[in-house]
């Protein structure tokens, strides 16, 4: 039992920790929502005025913020899909039985060692390219014209090289999932007479519908701020095709220059991944209290 | 006893540490060939100047352009030498952010009148140089004499836009991956922008009017884009929009190209047979024009120049004028060759009759240099100096946006006519943003 000394006094050693937590968090977000109302432009010093809500108003009439955040949901979305789909295929997959179980697993989790920036060059350089590369060996042997896939389906093809990252990461968690399922629950009702296809429906998905939330509020973090893979294979474009927030953002900062333009983009990205994230909690997270 | 033995060494070898590295210079530059050999050359400036130790930092040109663009708007000084392109030189001389370089230019042994006129007076700023050019380019034609020996061409010393139309199309196979012509397009002011922007220069096009309207909407720019989108399609090799420098001078050097337009300090890379499959193939020539006075090449140096404020600005100096002088040209000749030395620079490289013969580009790209004026770039008049690229503050970011829509008409996701709206749509709002027209 805690008495009011010992508690002010765990208190009071926590505070320096807290305070540092909170400054860590407060300061960065303070100086962009500064920034965010000032003309500041890295290449004319001496110039920063303030302007009020200019930055917004050019970042948010720009033609490109509405295809950068069409870009953004439908990553999300295209990589959410095939990993948590892909993801259960594997899992029931590496469950069965099999010779070499092991090494097999490993190799089906390796990708998700692999660094992004690696993963992406090796795709777009042995995979995608349309002159050397193999899907474009591989057409041509078969007798089709080869895809140019970073500059005719840009987007799919960011999806697809991320979707590939994360894939080991849901096949992961849902084989834990399936693991902590009951073998005689499935007996049972293989007893009464229930074929794989139900089974399958009313015991082992609903059995995984905890880790398909988990895989799903994780991955939408990471995946509203993918970057990497854009700037390394088709740095935004051509056009706007596959310029996500992110992207546009750094396009702002480190491009352009203009850290008030960058800063009101930083803002509104941050406000728009709440939403997200609110929505996310209030639609799904209730899987996890029960 | 042992912990004070180890203490005193600790000490001694601190104070000894300190004693031997007089003054360490962080250098940061680009990851182009002639600057790894430069790299790789420091040890003679080492033994010319004891006491000057030297730190590397080696980057791909758009990180390091990010990094050192930060590094000296936020003063932070990480850099005592920094790789700059000649479009950086007078917009940061006039700003104050470099130490003007006096010493050099007042030198005799360095020798500052031998540098090639275009090339100093873009980096110069009121009487001042701002930076020391390492190596100077312009663009030119080169092509496969094999190709064009094949298809019954022959290619003229100065050949125009239709010609050079015509003859990719004839030379392109795309059975046996031979393609025409190889041209940038990769989005990005100093990559698709730069060979587009010198391309409408030839077209009569430009950036703004006198009055920094853009002129994305006037038929000049139209022609331009039109006539690169149609071409490479016919006679350019897939995945074109993604393609920079680095890639077009792979599928050259591997045999895929039948002419490239770029710029010509990939000539010796071209026809180094360590390099090169076509090495003993490849001929030269100018950049391409419509008759109308402009030639479609531009003019591009990288320099080293020192922070304003620097504090090693001394050993720095000492630095750039021996990777900048004649005797560094020397230098690289005895060891790798006359073909391999940095290009662009020195008049008196191109009179030097070793030279001449070891280098079959070297008449090819002095003219090139020569036939650009960054100070008169246009067919009609313009309010801006700089032939590929617009020199001010602002065109980093306009150009690679516009350099975006470019690319995406390239790679058909958009038409040339919806390209163009967008890039003058964004070039207004940018302009716009910006305040412009400035008095």
């Amino acid at each position: 039992m805690a008495t009011t000394h010992t508690r002010s006094a765990a208190r009071l050693m926590m505070a320096p920790s807290v305070i540092l937590l909170f400054a860590w968090m407060i300061v960065p977000l303070g100086m962009t929502i500064y920034f965010s109302f000032l003309r500041y432009n890295l290449l004319m010093p001496g110039m920063e005025e303030f302007t009020g809500f200019l930055n917004y108003q050019f970042f948010l009439s720009d033609p490109a913020f509405f295809a950068a955040l069409t870009n953004t949901l439908l990553l999300v979305l295209g990589v959410l899909l095939i990993t948590v789909i892909g993801g259960i295929a594997f899992a029931l997959l590496l469950d069965q039985p099999m010779f070499g179980q092991g090494i097999v697993r490993i190799l089906v989790i390796a990708p998700f060692f692999v660094m992004p920036t690696v993963s992406a060059l090796v795709w777009k350089n042995m995979f995608m390219n349309p002159v050397n590369g193999l899907f474009a060996w591989i057409a041509r042997s078969l007798g089709f014209a080869p895809i140019d896939f970073l500059a005719t389906i840009p987007l799919l093809s960011v999806i697809i090289i991320v979707a590939w990252q994360w894939l080991p990461f849901a096949t992961l968690i849902m084989l834990t999932a399936l693991q902590s399922l009951d073998e005689e629950q499935k007996e049972a009702a293989e007893m009464d007479g229930a074929g794989f296809v139900s089974r399958f429906i009313y015991i082992v998905l609903p059995h995984m519908a905890r880790a398909m939330t988990v895989v799903i509020l994780i991955e939408t973090i990471f995946l509203l701020s993918v970057f990497a893979e854009i700037l390394v294979t088709t740095n935004g474009g051509p056009g706007t095709e596959s310029t996500n927030l992110t992207y546009l953002v750094y396009a702002q900062a480190l491009l352009q220059f203009d850290i008030g333009g960058a800063s009101a983009g930083g803002i509104v990205a941050v406000i728009l991944a709440n939403i997200v994230a609110i929505f996310l909690v209030r639609l799904i997270g209730k899987n996890l209290e029960a | 006893m042992t912990l004070r033995t180890i203490l005193l060494g600790a000490v001694s070898a601190l104070a000894f540490s300190g004693a031997a590295s007089a003054e360490t210079l962080t250098i940061a530059t680009v990851n182009n060939g002639d600057m790894i050999r430069m790299q790789k050359l420091t040890d003679d400036f080492k033994a010319k100047n004891p006491g000057i130790d030297l730190e590397w930092v080696t980057l791909e040109e758009n990180v390091l352009r990010q990094r050192v663009t930060t590094d000296i708007a936020t003063k932070s000084g990480q850099y005592d030498v920094m790789t700059i392109g000649i479009y950086e030189t007078p917009i940061w001389g006039k700003q104050g952010w470099l130490a003007p370089l006096d010493k050099l230019t007042s030198d005799a042994k360095y020798d500052a009148n031998d540098l090639l006129p275009p090339i100093r007076s873009g980096l110069t700023v009121d009487g001042k140089l701002y930076a020391a050019p390492f190596y100077g380019e312009s663009s030119m034609v080169m092509y496969r004499k094999d190709l064009f020996d094949k298809a019954g061409l022959k290619m003229p010393d100065a050949p125009t836009w239709d010609f050079i139309a015509d003859a990719a199309r004839k030379i392109t196979d795309k059975g046996s991956e031979t393609y025409g012509i190889c041209l940038r397009g990769k989005a990005g002011w100093g990559e698709n922008m730069a060979f587009l922007t010198a391309t409408a220069n030839s077209f009569g096009a430009r950036w703004f009017d006198e009055n920094w309207k853009p002129q994305f909407d006037q038929p000049e720019w139209k022609n331009t884009l039109e006539f690169y989108v149609k071409l490479m399609k016919d006679a350019g090799p897939p995945g074109a929009s993604s393609n920079g420098f680095n890639e077009n001078l792979a599928l050259f050097q591997t045999g895929k190209c039948g002419m490239w337009i770029d710029a010509t300090v990939a000539a010796s890379f071209v026809t180094n047979p360590k390099e090169s499959k076509v090495a003993d193939q490849v001929g030269f020539a100018l950049a391409p024009d419509n008759g109308l006075g402009k030639r479609g090449n531009w003019l591009w140096s990288w320099n080293l120049a020192i922070p304003a404020g620097s504090k090693k600005v001394e050993a720095a100096e000492k630095f750039i004028a021996w990777a900048t002088s004649k005797d560094y040209l020397n230098l690289v000749a005895e060891k790798e060759g006359w073909a391999n030395v940095p290009p662009g620079t020195r008049t008196s490289l191109y009179q030097n009759p070793e030279y001449q013969k070891a280098a079959a580009f070297a008449k090819m790209t002095l003219d090139s240099i020569n036939a650009a004026d960054p100070k008169k770039p246009t067919v009609k008049p313009v309010p801006y100096e700089g032939v590929q690229y617009v020199a001010i503050p602002e065109f980093q970011g306009i150009g690679t946006a516009v350099g975006q829509q470019f690319s995406a008409a390239l790679a058909g996701q958009v038409s040339v006519d919806q390209a163009l709206k967008n890039a003058q749509q964004l070039t207004e709002r940018e302009m716009a943003k910006a305040g412009y027209p400035k008095k």
